[in-house]
């Protein structure tokens, strides 16, 4: 990029700015994002893969992800597979939530400073309220 | 392309002519999502059991064959759209920005097939 290589003032950068709300759930869209694409469709692709060679290959898939029985590097994976399972509901549910404060943008609403705020907060309380509700009607007994 | 006038520089280059289109896809498939992933979060959380035979028989079916079609064309677009706002954001050299640009246009295409192809060897009970 032809700003890259030039000495024309560049504008001030991370470390500048006072961190609010709005600039926290900005960053997090795209880092949830980014997220759900590699992390996310990633895992997608694999299970949907798994259930379509077979029984086994779906056992495999849960031992990898899940339960961890199938090997002493599964019982290593599978802690790996509950953190990003559950850290990707929580990433989906965030990236939604400010997906919608988005589409409100949009539209033209939202950017007083008081309701812009209190806005990107409630995604945040969303997104943690969500995942755990999501995750204790799937794990608790019913 | 003009070579005297700025905006005679800036025709035909970069998203001129396409920022829109840009913009409106990742709405509307940002839309699509907002139908299509809660119905998969409430669908697998509403599942009997996670064995083999529980997932694929409910996949089998009609409707959650149709939507995780649907959701792979969806979720891969919206992907694709979102990386490449971020690659330009991030990457600046021309080495760099040939590689992000094969990226995007390929490797979601090949993603959403294999899903695609995954799901239609369940549903038509292939494996």
């Amino acid at each position: 990029m032809a700003q890259a290589s030039s000495n024309r003032p560049i504008s001030p950068h991370l470390q500048i700015w006072r961190w609010g709300p709005a600039m926290l759930v900005s960053i997090l869209h795209r880092v949830t994002g980014n997220g759900l694409t590699f992390a996310g469709l990633g895992l997608l692709l694999w299970w949907i893969g798994a259930i379509a060679g077979g029984e086994q290959s779906y056992q495999t898939f849960i031992a990898y992800v899940w339960t961890g029985t199938a090997s002493p590097l599964s019982g290593l994976t599978s802690i790996l597979g509950k953190v990003v399972l559950i850290g990707l509901t929580w990433a989906f549910f965030q990236h939604l939530a400010t997906g919608v404060r988005h589409l409100v943008l949009d539209v033209g609403a939202g950017y007083e400073l008081d309701a812009n705020a209190r806005w990107s907060v409630l995604t945040m309380v969303f997104s943690v309220l969500a995942t755990a509700l999501f995750w204790a009607f799937v794990l608790l007994p019913r | 392309m003009g070579n005297g006038t700025s905006i005679g520089r800036v025709r035909g280059l970069g998203s001129s002519h396409h920022g829109a289109h840009h913009w409106l896809a990742t709405r509307l498939t940002a839309v699509g999502n907002l139908v299509l992933i809660p119905y998969l979060l409430v669908s697998l959380a509403l599942l009997p059991g996670y064995d083999y035979q529980s997932v694929h028989s409910w996949l089998a079916q009609p409707v959650p064959a149709t939507a995780l079609v649907l959701i792979f064309i969806n979720t891969f677009y919206h992907a694709r759209l979102g990386v490449q706002v971020m690659l330009e954001d991030y990457v600046h050299e021309d080495a760099g920005k040939i590689a992000a640009w094969l990226l995007v246009n390929i490797v979601p295409f090949a993603g959403a097939a294999f899903g695609i192809v995954s799901v239609i060897r369940i549903a038509l009970g292939g494996a």
